[in-house]
């Protein structure tokens, strides 16, 4: 058993757990009791494995980007998630939960989403089974991010305004916590990251895993070894950093770097760097790292990045951060800007801002040229076309 | 620690409010004026940020409290003149975060020097609390109260009895705050069905409850209900003090 993986009682070390209230337990019980097993079953894996190779166009290539390594001095490649159906590592996570829902005899899904990516995705794998969807989203985000609201109704999901607190992820979050908790019997609700009570971070974490599973083969294919030297991936939540982390968390000698958003800098007051800012605490069922006053409040983060624009981590990542198997660095948006435009230039790909963060890393790291990198390319920069349009006045 | 039982045949109502709304420094004044219109016990909510377990009205109130400034500092400052004023039992509820960075050793503390009687926190689930707290909360005389829902298992329900030593907290239905009690059959049969259970603690009822009707069908079964919402919600009304009285003779006469 992994030191960096959940223990049976939902912890991984001190982090972890399921924070809930009674109204809750049953939901997530089940869930705690029939996750592993139902995973496990070889219908499940097979209907899996299927939809993920023929719906979602598994496996994502590992692509060696070869004027981007010139320019940085080391041999890396990008895992390419953004080339998923709906454009992100975030279907892998929702094609899983939709079987397991299905499974367990639920009738409708509830998800959260922030910049709407995950509520696509949801929407999506609800459409593909003719299930009742209803997705929560952030007042402001809605306006932010109307292309992916769009399409969300057009794949017949209701999006639901969160009109409390400050109107945008984590506000989306407690709106569908709240609706799970008034319809127990017949919903579950699919999270979008790695967090919430246990079992969701392992969970999510599992079914993101085939990002580093598929790594791993690819490399060996491609130079004989299974392991690169480096891991890169952005972490707002989490969720495709831990599964880029996941068959490499064990193997010591691959350095893993996760990149948060640090917004308009570490010090502006306006950042979502959650493990340089943040103290231990509970948010959405689990305790962990989270951004919050002296008095124990939520703090609203900032970035232009709405994807990593929230105020905790996921449990793992609290403890890969605390153990010191991760190193949780930030970018700012600035830096993640000319990253995206640079990869643009460079290799012809336009990232997600969120995968931008990733990327501008490579330019802190001090390579001495033999090094192989993996950096998680999470998602495409379709969404974002506005952001960049604005940003570099095109 | 205050017992709750019943002293005549009337069930006991308990009031739930928000510390620090509509004002900063309401919150005593509240708790005596609600003690001297007949509440037979309190509930003092502490604000906090994400309150997942509540509807639009506590929502609010929690956020107007933050926005005074309230705190659990300042709140512990208020309460030290508590059991001046007040001698019905009184519990504090609120989540599990503001109480994890004021220390729950220090808050379990707090609360014994205020003359506080127990604690409602919705998200510190039983496992924790018996593993990490239960000695904490003990050593200080502060009884925890466990939630109960139609949907936790008998097991559970007894489990939760065992570990209880004030009254368990019987949620009407399973909701968030503010919704309206379901007067059907099935509400009766699930409160039937615990009371038959013949459990060592008083129930209370809570969540739907905002009006005679509603207070005397939950209370059939149980030794009382707990009304939230439709209290705070006159909270910001104009001599909302002066309008207490009225308020719980409604319910109460």
């Amino acid at each position: 058993m992994s030191i960096y993986q959940v223990n049976e009682k939902g912890y991984y070390g001190p982090f972890g757990g399921a924070y809930i209230p009674e109204m809750l337990y049953p939901n997530v019980q089940e869930l705690r009791e029939e996750y592993l097993k139902i995973m496990a079953e070889k219908s499940f894996q097979e209907e899996f494995n299927q939809l993920l190779r023929d719906y979602v166009g598994r496996p994502s290539p590992l692509y060696h980007a070869r004027r981007l390594s010139e320019k940085y001095g080391a041999t890396i490649y990008l895992k390419r998630e953004d080339l998923n159906h709906t454009g992100a590592h975030k279907i892998n996570n929702t094609i899983g939960q939709i079987l397991l829902a299905e499974r367990l005899g639920k009738k409708r899904i509830i998800a959260e989403t922030g910049a709407g990516q995950h509520g696509v995705a949801t929407a999506t794998v609800c459409a593909l089974k003719g299930i009742q969807c209803a997705v929560y989203m952030g007042e402001i985000d809605i306006q932010r991010q109307a292309p992916n609201v769009a399409r969300m109704k057009m794949m017949g999901a209701e999006v639901i305004a969160a009109t409390s607190g400050s109107k945008t992820l984590k506000d989306a979050t407690n709106e569908a916590l709240r609706d799970w908790i008034n319809n127990p019997v017949d919903t579950h609700y699919i999270i979008g990251s790695v967090v919430g009570p246990h079992p969701y971070p392992d969970m999510v974490a599992r079914f993101q895993s085939i990002i580093s599973e598929e790594t791993k083969k690819q490399l060996l294919e491609k130079t004989g070894r299974e392991n690169p030297d480096i891991v890169l991936a952005c972490v707002g939540g989490g969720s495709n950093a831990a599964g880029m982390f996941y068959h490499f968390l064990d193997d010591e000698s691959v350095k893993l770097y996760a990149v948060e958003a640090a917004g308009h800098g570490v010090d502006s007051g306006e950042s979502a760097a959650t493990t340089a800012l943040g103290k231990e605490g509970v948010l959405h069922g689990s305790r962990s790292i989270l951004m919050q006053t002296e008095d124990g409040q939520v703090i609203e983060p900032y970035s232009i990045s709405a994807g990593l624009d929230y105020p905790g981590i996921g449990p793992q990542h609290a403890w890969l951060f605390k153990s010191g198997r991760g190193n949780y660095v930030s970018i700012t948006d600035d830096e993640a800007m000319h990253a995206g435009l640079e990869l643009t230039r460079l290799e012809g790909i336009i990232p997600a801002i969120e995968s931008s963060h990733a990327l501008a890393y490579l330019e802190k790291i001090p390579f001495k040229g033999d090094e192989t990198v993996v950096v998680c390319l999470s998602g495409r920069g379709d969404k974002d076309l506005d952001n960049y349009m604005k940003y570099f006045d095109f | 620690m205050n017992k709750i039982e019943k002293k005549e045949e009337t069930p006991l109502l308990s009031i739930y409010f928000t510390a620090g709304y509509p004002d900063l420094d309401s919150t005593l004044h509240i708790a005596k004026k609600l003690e001297d219109a007949g509440a037979d016990f309190l509930e003092i909510g502490f604000p906090y940020s994400d309150p997942v377990a509540d509807g639009p009205v506590i929502q609010h109130s929690s956020e107007v409290a933050l926005g005074n400034g309230m705190t659990l500092t300042i709140l512990f400052e208020q309460l030290r003149h508590l059991r001046e004023q007040v001698s019905i039992p009184v519990f504090l509820m609120g989540y599990v975060n503001p109480v994890l960075q004021f220390g729950v050793e220090k808050f379990c503390e707090a609360c014994k020097n205020a003359g506080v009687d127990g604690v409602i926190i919705p998200d510190l689930p039983m496992y924790e609390y018996e593993e990490l707290y239960q000695e904490i909360f003990e050593k200080n005389g502060l009884a925890n109260i466990f939630i109960v829902t139609p949907q936790t298992s008998e097991e559970r329900i007894r489990k939760i009895d065992n570990l209880s030593n004030s009254f368990i907290y019987l949620l009407s239905s399973n909701a968030t705050t503010g919704k309206t009690l379901d007067v059907g059959e099935n509400t009766n049969a699930y409160f039937k069905r615990i009371h038959d259970m013949q459990l060592k603690n008083p129930l209370i009822v809570g969540f739907g409850i905002s009006d005679k009707a509603t207070f005397q069908k939950a209370s059939t079964y149980t030794t009382g209900a707990i009304i939230g919402s439709a209290f705070v919600k006159r909270l910001n009304e104009q001599d909302y003090l002066e309008k207490i009285p009225e308020f719980i003779k409604s319910i109460k006469d």
